[in-house]
């Protein structure tokens, strides 16, 4: 198999990180309903904690996007 | 154009070739679009607190937003002695902030804004920077005890060799994650927004009407666009408060 092959399908392999990013949004977030939705008076004290969590989880997702289309720019 | 290829949008295009010595620096779009950033800043700032009133009009009240928007997050992050390293955070936030939004205006020199922040060697000269910051301060507060980070208390000593290169590691790599995180997401949104625009032009080639889709979607993607932009900028300069807390107030 060739370079430009091998590093296609890597990229492609490369792409897969985002599912994990899918994942771990629907975890936190799921949490964070459940959470919520218990004691909706406590979402007040940490109004900004689920953005910040969301940008988090998704730049590990994110990052295997890049690296997919490194693979792809590369010979 | 970027309707062929995504990427194409990010090309670094030289407006004034200028060379220094050896040196190329030349002043490129990427420049460009960092000096509108830094003189939109310094207007904004300037313009919105010439009032000075004690109760803030509309204009004053956004400027103060700001500050005290990172005032709070130093307060909270380092304590009161967080509030000398205010024009350091302050001006990371900003920049970054006006950078990602610049990159969404439909207007400008070129076809449309240029996300100085989806360059990589941007980022990455961003977040050297507040490493070598945030390193050098620690040395001056701590002196060599600021060594005591890579060693936390309470581990039994056997596990030690295994746990200090471990911790050595995930300091070594913040600055890699900061510019890493900044970078992507920039350049996954803008991908996104080119990509869903050559499909308005594919489509309205052939039939109109179904072009509204990607059109809707280009709406949709520029929304999260907008909320991504600030939310980095934020995280950027939150994380820089967290490295300053870890530096200054030693945890470990």
């Amino acid at each position: 198999m060739d370079a430009a092959a091998a590093s296609l399908i890597g990229a492609g392999i490369a792409a897969v990180a985002l599912g994990g990013a899918g994942i771990g949004l629907g975890i936190f977030f799921g949490h964070y309903m459940d959470a919520a939705m218990r004691n909706p008076e406590a979402q007040n004290k940490v109004k900004i904690n689920p953005w910040v969590a969301f940008a988090l989880i998704e730049a590990l997702g994110l990052m295997g996007f890049v690296l997919s289309f490194i693979l792809i720019g590369s010979k | 154009m970027a309707s062929e290829n995504p990427l194409l949008q990010f090309t670094v295009k030289k407006l004034v070739d200028l060379h220094i010595g050896g040196l190329d620096v030349s002043f490129t779009n990427a420049s460009l679009f960092m000096v509108i950033a830094a003189v939109l800043i310094t207007l904004f700032m300037v313009a919105a607190m010439r009032p000075k009133a004690i109760v803030p009009g509309r204009f004053q009240g956004a400027a103060e937003l700001f500050y005290e928007f990172i005032d709070n997050m130093l307060l909270e992050n380092i304590g009161v002695e967080g509030r000398r390293y205010f024009p350091f955070v302050f001006s990371i936030f900003m920049f970054v902030f006006f950078c990602n939004i610049l990159g969404l205006v439909p207007v400008g020199p070129a076809e449309s804004g240029f996300t100085v922040t989806s360059q990589i060697i941007v980022t990455f000269a961003l977040a050297l920077l507040v490493f070598v910051v945030v390193t050098v301060i620690g040395f001056m507060r701590n002196g060599l005890h600021f060594l005591r980070m890579f060693v936390p208390s309470g581990v039994p000593w056997p596990i030690l060799p295994i746990l200090v290169p471990i911790e050595v590691m995930s300091y070594f790599i913040r600055p890699v994650t900061l510019s890493v995180r900044l970078f992507a997401n920039m350049v996954a949104g803008h991908v996104m927004l080119a990509l869903f625009g050559g499909f308005v032009v594919g489509l309205s080639a052939f039939y109109v009407v179904p072009a509204v889709f990607p059109f809707a979607a280009i709406i949709a993607v520029l929304a999260l666009e907008l909320l991504i932009a600030a939310l980095q900028a934020y995280v950027f300069a939150m994380l820089t408060c967290i490295y300053l807390n870890d530096a200054v107030h030693m945890a470990h």
